[in-house]
């Protein structure tokens, strides 16, 4: 039997990616990565910012989010995001400012310790990128 | 009646109008490609979103104790109108139909004795409202630099109406747009989006989600986002519909001012030969009467 389900991530400008051979993905959900492959549980879950990992029959593709929800159901997998960059092609200079936008957010004094999380999260993310 | 002069004048002046409309209909029958495409690219997010939302409130074990953008303040006091019209005008009636609709839910609102309150986005409705409801209009939004609808300006609205929903300031809010059906249709649409209106309740899905973290951390996150998102589609089909009105719009501009060349070209064409014939008759009756 294949091992195979199906992936979609979208963002509100379009279809970001549609993949129908993936094996496995790891999302960088709120309480921790978590791995997901075929026949998994019904599930809703959130995202932090993070690395979204594809394993397919066709490559394996790394991709980065900023925030994002994920349902998985009846082996589709659909992953909502308003940002979302291929790890490989991301532009430098883009990359550089975001680091600096989640820098400034992550040392600003009065923030919810959510959104404190949530900056640091992007600053260590975006780090480790490079 | 005209000199032949004028009348030269006025058809070069047409001329030069019809140009210019014509030129006008090709440049927004080009953006209404884009914008069309990206409507419609921008559908399965918001879809998505939808679902999830459904989804995520049929598992909720305790609706009283819902997120409040959900079940609503449980008063109905003060509504809060988003008018989402154009930044630049000579489309039609696209933004006259906007306002229309908006403006019999005004008064609807206000012969019911409620609190009325308006946002506007885009300067055209501003324009067009400040006179009646200047008194209401409590923010004026307009993203007249940025070409397309982008997320990032819709997010930027969204977070307004949260913050001033997390203040108090309403209980009900409900967004003005126009729905982009083909490039002569646009439907004024008024769609509520706080609370969240969930009659086609589709509870037929028995299906169990795990959710992690719960039901309540998730929603309480997800609402927000949905109401940028809400934004997002209503701009988006917004900018669609905004073009198709100015092409249509423009398309008549330029048969009307075709005719009227037309018109005034057999105008002149007469007033010239009868100039002519009558200088003959004069040369005529001069050589006879000698």
């Amino acid at each position: 039997m294949s091992e195979e389900f199906k992936i979609e991530i979208v963002n509100p400008e379009k279809s970001f990616l549609v993949k129908e051979d993936v094996l496995e993905v790891v999302v960088p959900a709120f309480e921790g990565e978590m791995g997901i492959l075929k026949d998994h549980i019904s599930i809703i879950s959130f995202l932090k910012p993070g690395i979204i990992k594809v394993f397919s029959k066709s490559g394996d593709e790394n991709y980065y989010v900023e925030d994002g929800i994920i349902e998985f159901k009846n082996n589709n997998l659909s992953i909502l995001t308003s940002t979302i960059f291929s790890v490989t092609d991301i532009d430098k200079s883009k990359q550089g400012d975001l680091l600096k936008k989640a820098e400034a957010e992550a040392n600003k004094s009065q923030i919810s310790d959510q959104a404190k999380y949530l900056a640091d999260q992007k600053v260590e993310v975006l780090r480790s990128i490079n | 009646m005209a000199s032949l002069d004028d009348l030269k004048k006025r058809i070069a002046s047409v001329k030069s109008t019809q140009k210019i409309t014509k030129a006008m209909k090709m440049v927004a029958a080009a953006k209404l490609r884009r914008a069309q495409e990206s409507a419609e690219r921008g559908r399965p997010y918001s879809e998505k979103m939808n679902n999830i939302i459904l989804n995520l409130s049929n598992g909720i074990s305790d609706k009283k104790n819902a997120p409040k953008l959900l079940s609503g303040t449980g008063e109905n006091k003060v509504h809060l109108c988003v008018v989402m019209t154009s930044d630049r005008g000579l489309c039609g009636g696209f933004n006259s139909n906007i306002i229309k609709k908006a403006k019999s839910y005004f008064s609807k609102i206000l012969n019911e004795g409620k609190q009325l309150k308006i946002i506007t986005v885009g300067s055209k409705g501003n324009d067009q409202l400040k006179r009646v409801y200047g008194d209401k209009i409590i923010e004026n939004i307009s993203f007249k630099e940025s070409k397309n609808a982008n997320y990032f300006d819709a997010d930027k609205v969204g977070r307004i109406i949260i913050e001033k929903f997390e203040a108090g300031k309403f209980d009900i809010c409900t967004i003005f747009y126009n729905q982009f059906k083909n490039v002569i249709t646009q439907l004024p649409q008024a769609q509520q989006i706080i609370p969240l209106n969930n009659e086609e309740d589709h509870n037929n899905s028995d299906e169990s989600y795990e959710f992690e973290p719960d039901e309540d951390e998730i929603l309480s996150n997800l609402l927000p986002k949905n109401i940028s998102t809400q934004i997002f589609k209503a701009m988006l089909e917004n900018s669609a519909s905004e073009q198709g009105s100015r092409m249509s719009a423009m398309d008549n501009a330029t048969r009307n001012a075709g005719e009227m060349v037309d018109k005034l070209t057999i105008e002149y064409n007469r007033s010239r030969q009868a100039a002519i014939t009558k200088e003959l008759i004069e040369i005529i009756s001069g050589a006879e009467s000698l």
